[in-house]
């Protein structure tokens, strides 16, 4: 067995030699011809005709015989005493076979409580208080979904209403305990801070210009289409568990289910089958999987539980909830030169946040983003408030989201502070090209970027300087246009091992690879696509480096008995971990295939080339052995002394992050009558690195784009002040619609990442972090010479109109 | 709960079930007759996940009673290919990248069907109300309407070819 150091060695010499400083071009990169259809070629997705014939395999679709159906019981207050839980009514109804208490759960071998992915903990069902709304209370589990739901309203609970702590600012006073089960009966949970302090406050002090403001990103739900679900399978005579789960990382669940339940790790599989989106949602492991495992495990049958969209709405992990503070400051010149964070994180009744473990904040010190500054200090209190536990992300990288609309909004503000052009004085800010990779004062190093190239894009398209002549002229007759630009750094691909890991697991990924003898090929993965793609974009990548067609490549993930490793798809890491684990492995093919290769041509290794699809001798392209001869040969004909086959595994540890880019810009006009603002023009300048399908890059732009537009316009969970969801149903928590979702314009650089080994960087989320701040911005800039400073989102008409009232305007 | 007999056609075939009163079109649809293309999404007739077509009109089959459906004619995603051939919605979704997790995707098409005989020629906002009864969590809706727009052609074209 290789040591992990030889491991290491041998990834760097299959890597491409590459350099730090990138060129940055707009042009898609394609080498090979259709038939093979590696990277840039527009391919149609290949997991498609199952999902337009309606034979997607969807967790609710699996039916196995004999199967009950789990439903929950939910608390009704976000703060109660348990007096007492009279199940009678219910067990005596026709087909109800049991119901699932926390006293049930503890007598299990206290399961009642469970690991976050915080390492915090959190109740799967309670003994003695519930600490928020729609809280797990017990589980029916009956013959079928209609008598689930009817035993349900059997169940009794004798609830002692106590008081809710609904705002995080109170809850810091700690007159309402939330976690009476801690030690330290507060509900501050952890501090973190990143960047200099010292040298933060002197540059401020130093400073000709501050400016400060609050702002609060709120709550928010992914809301998947599909919810949430589960069919646990225990077999008693093999004493194995077969789980259906909507998992976006199935390998670590059945590490945290083997851990949690004492079930051995060989007797668990977890199969993560055709997901309904996840963005995010789909990350951490919710009481009611528990729960479902625990009921198939007692009754010794198949228990299927399936979410409706309220509990999804109303109990699973939210994302944000950021309340931030935030001062930036700027040298005589208008030069930035610092900025100064503090947040309040609210996390609910658990620090059920999904991210690595040494990142209680996640990536939030990202908050420079793409400007130069001399320093900076950020610090983050998380504390406990009586509502839903979390925070995940939202199609979005750790805490990335908030982190970006907070540097857009400050510079935004800044620069109408100093009277400068909102493009122009990004322009004499950015981080430049000659400046990667780039050391950031909160100790982040990007590793490729051209921030500069994206902008001026951007500004090509939307013709920049015509619409600030527009929005002059407009001004002068009394309306409402603004224009609104955000210059984002993402940062994603989580994560170098050294820093990277969930519970202690690192954070690689990885792919294998198996050629079979007719030159057709299995490839597996530790990731999981909830539309992404992966069995495309997969394919294309292994066929780029190996020269098989992609339609030949059967990509598979989901299946913990079968695929290798890996953390998951979250956070945009796919691309950046498992996609790179594909090219290392594919390239270890690649070197056997040489050997064969040779051994078949009669000559040496070092004679031979590889031209897209075959190994020839150098300068004599007529004594070639395409891939598929040499696949053959591994299985029929393979040289004396070499092992069979041809096949590879690679478990791929990043050496750094991955650092995508973008410049957005839109056009909103506002009615000063009604307050309603409707964006006009949105385009959308991405740089992600070269592009392994660029149709597949456009629709995971597309749809990043509108859940930026959603939380910037239209949704928030609201709770009233005893804790009461007011959002629970999609009559409430408003997702935008074709007719809301404006027509997006697209644009593209590429700047590879110098240290990916196709230099491709992530893109799925970017756009959901980039889009908030643009339209942000673009309404504060129509309202400016108002005096308006600042609107949080989400960006209603009532807001806007208020707004407006508050400003003079009253037509 | 009371028990009736059921008696409708699902994409074509005649099927005569015994159902609770209560039963939902769309459990009816999934469970009973396990065509598992239609989804569920929401309960509250919110999403369209659920649209199948009663009687040729997009319904919301989580707000139906399987009872309500005695005597109609049902189609569900599963009947759309005919003979096996992709119907010019589910081709002009896969060439225009029109869906992504899939979830979302057969109430689409099922909407987009009625839509397009509704109106074969329609403007790209005509579409956009036509669909928003639909919510899709991936695609940002652009490529959807574009899949609607190729499918009008190609329909437009094969009507104008006979």
């Amino acid at each position: 067995m290789p040591q992990l150091d030889d491991r290491k060695e041998h990834h760097s010499e299959l890597a491409d030699g590459v350099s730090a400083q990138v060129p940055t071009t707009d042009e898609v990169q394609i080498k090979t011809p259709e038939n093979i259809g590696g990277m840039g070629h527009r391919k149609k997705r290949k997991e498609d005709p199952r999902f337009l014939q309606g034979k997607g395999n969807y967790v609710d679709d699996v039916k196995l015989p004999g199967m009950l159906y789990m439903d929950i019981v939910r608390s009704p207050y976000a703060h109660a005493k348990i007096n007492s839980i009279d199940a009678s009514a219910a067990l005596e109804m026709d087909g109800v076979l049991a119901v699932i208490t926390g006293e049930d759960l503890k007598a299990a071998g206290d399961l009642h409580w469970m690991p976050t992915l915080m390492s915090d903990t959190q109740m799967v069902l309670p003994i003695d208080k519930v600490v928020y709304y729609a809280q797990e209370v017990c589980a029916v589990i009956a013959t079928s979904r209609y008598i689930a739901a009817d035993a349900i309203e059997q169940v009794f609970v004798d609830y002692e209403p106590l008081d809710a702590v609904v705002d995080p600012f109170e809850a810091l006073k700690d007159n309402v305990i939330v976690r009476e089960d801690k030690e330290e009966k507060t509900n501050h949970i952890w501090h973190w801070e990143a960047g200099d302090k010292a040298e933060t406050d002197a540059v401020f002090n130093d400073a000709a210009t501050v400016v400060k403001e609050k702002m609060y990103i709120p709550r928010i739900h992914v809301s998947s289409i599909e919810t949430c679900g589960m069919v646990a399978n225990y077999n008693k005579a093999r004493e194995h568990m077969q789980i259906y789960m909507t998992s976006q990382a199935p390998h670590a669940h059945r590490t945290v289910f083997a851990l949690v339940s004492g079930l051995p790790e060989h007797k668990i599989q977890i199969i993560s089958p055709d997901i309904g989106g996840g963005f995010g949602g789909k990350v951490p492991v919710y009481p009611g999987y528990v729960i479902c495992a625990v009921a198939s495990l007692v009754t010794g049958k198949p228990v299927k539980w399936i979410e409706d969209r309220s509990e999804n709405l109303q109990a699973d992990s939210f994302a944000r909830d950021y309340h931030i503070e935030a001062e930036m400051a700027a040298d005589k010149d208008g030069k930035i030169t610092g900025l100064r964070v503090k947040t309040l994180s609210d996390c609910g009744a658990a620090d059920a946040a999904a991210n690595p473990s040494k990142f209680p904040a996640g990536l939030y010190s990202i908050c420079t983003g793409s400007y130069d500054m001399k320093a900076a200090h950020v610090e983050v209190d998380g504390v406990y408030t009586t509502k839903p536990p979390g925070g995940v992300a939202y199609r979005c990288s750790f805490r990335v989201t908030e982190a970006v609309h907070m540097v857009e909004r400050m510079t935004e503000i800044m620069a109408h502070e100093l009277g400068e052009d909102a493009a122009d004085y990004r322009l004499r800010n950015f981080i430049q090209p000659d400046q990667f990779p780039y050391k950031s004062p909160t100790g982040w190093e990007y590793d490729s970027g051209n921030y500069e190239a994206a902008l001026k894009k951007a500004m090509d398209m939307i013709d920049y300087r015509a619409l600030r002549e527009e929005q002059k002229e407009k001004r002068a007759k009394g309306e409402l246009m603004g224009i609104g630009i955000s210059s984002f750094t993402e940062v994603v691909g989580a994560g170098p091992s050294k820093d990277y890991d969930i519970l202690g697991i690192k954070m690689f990924d990885s792919a294998e690879i198996r050629i079979h003898p007719t030159g057709k090929a299995m490839a597996r993965f530790g990731t999981k696509s909830q539309g992404q793609g992966h069995e495309t974009t997969y394919a294309q990548i292994v066929a780029e480096e190996l020269g098989l067609p992609a339609d030949d490549i059967e990509v598979e993930e989901g299946d913990t008995d079968t695929a290798p490793y890996g953390l998951g798809t979250y956070a945009s890491r796919s691309t950046p971990t498992a996609g790179a684990a594909a090219v290392m492995a594919s390239r270890k093919i690649k070197a056997k295939a040489k050997k064969i290769a040779a051994h078949l041509l009669e000559v040496g290794v070092d004679d031979l080339e590889w031209n897209i699809d075959r190994f020839q001798v150098k300068g004599s392209s007529d004594q070639a052995k395409t891939i598929q001869e040499i696949a053959f040969a591994a299985y029929t004909n393979h040289p004396q002394g070499m092992e069979a086959g041809l096949e590879a595994v690679d478990y791929y540890d990043p050496p750094n992050l991955t650092f995508p880019f973008g410049s957005y810009i839109c056009v909103v006009d506002i009615d000063k009558g009604t307050g309603e603002v409707k964006i006009r023009r949105f385009v959308a300048v991405d740089d992600c690195g070269h592009i392994i399908n660029p149709l597949i890059v456009e629709g995971q732009i597309h749809g990043g784009l509108t859940m930026g537009l959603a939380p910037a316009m239209y949704e928030e969970i609201v709770y009233d002040e005893n804790g009461q969801n007011l959002t629970g149903t999609l009559a409430d928590y408003l997702l935008p619609t074709a007719v809301e979702s404006p027509k997006w314009e697209l644009g593209k650089t590429i700047t590879p990442s110098p240290h990916h080994p196709i230099g491709a960087k992530g893109v799925g989320e970017s756009p959901t972090v980039g889009a908030p701040p643009a339209i942000a911005n673009a309404v504060v800039d129509a309202l400016w010479h108002l005096g308006v400073r600042h609107v949080d989102i989400p960006i209603t008409p009532p807001k806007v109109w208020k707004l407006l009232r508050d400003n003079g305007v009253t037509d | 709960m009371s028990e009736h007999e059921v008696t409708l056609t699902i994409n074509g075939e005649s099927v005569t079930r015994s159902v609770e009163a209560r039963t939902l079109l769309v459990h009816f649809i999934r469970e009973d007759l396990s065509l598992t293309g239609t989804h569920i999404g929401c309960d509250t007739t919110s999403c369209g996940a659920c649209t199948v077509l009663m009687n040729g009109k997009p319904v919301k089959s989580c707000t139906v009673f399987a009872v309500q459906a005695e005597g109609a004619a049902v189609e569900t995603i599963e009947g759309v290919a005919a003979g096996g051939e992709l119907h010019p919605l589910q081709e002009g979704f896969w060439e225009k990248h029109g869906l992504q997790c899939g979830y979302c995707t057969p109430g689409m098409i099922m909407t987009a069907k009625n839509f397009l005989a509704q109106n074969p020629n329609p403007t790209e906002d005509e579409i956009r109300r036509g669909i928003s009864g639909n919510l899709c969590r991936c695609t940002g809706y652009n490529k959807i309407v574009e899949a609607i727009q190729y499918a009008a052609e190609k329909l437009q074209a094969d009507a104008g070819g006979e």
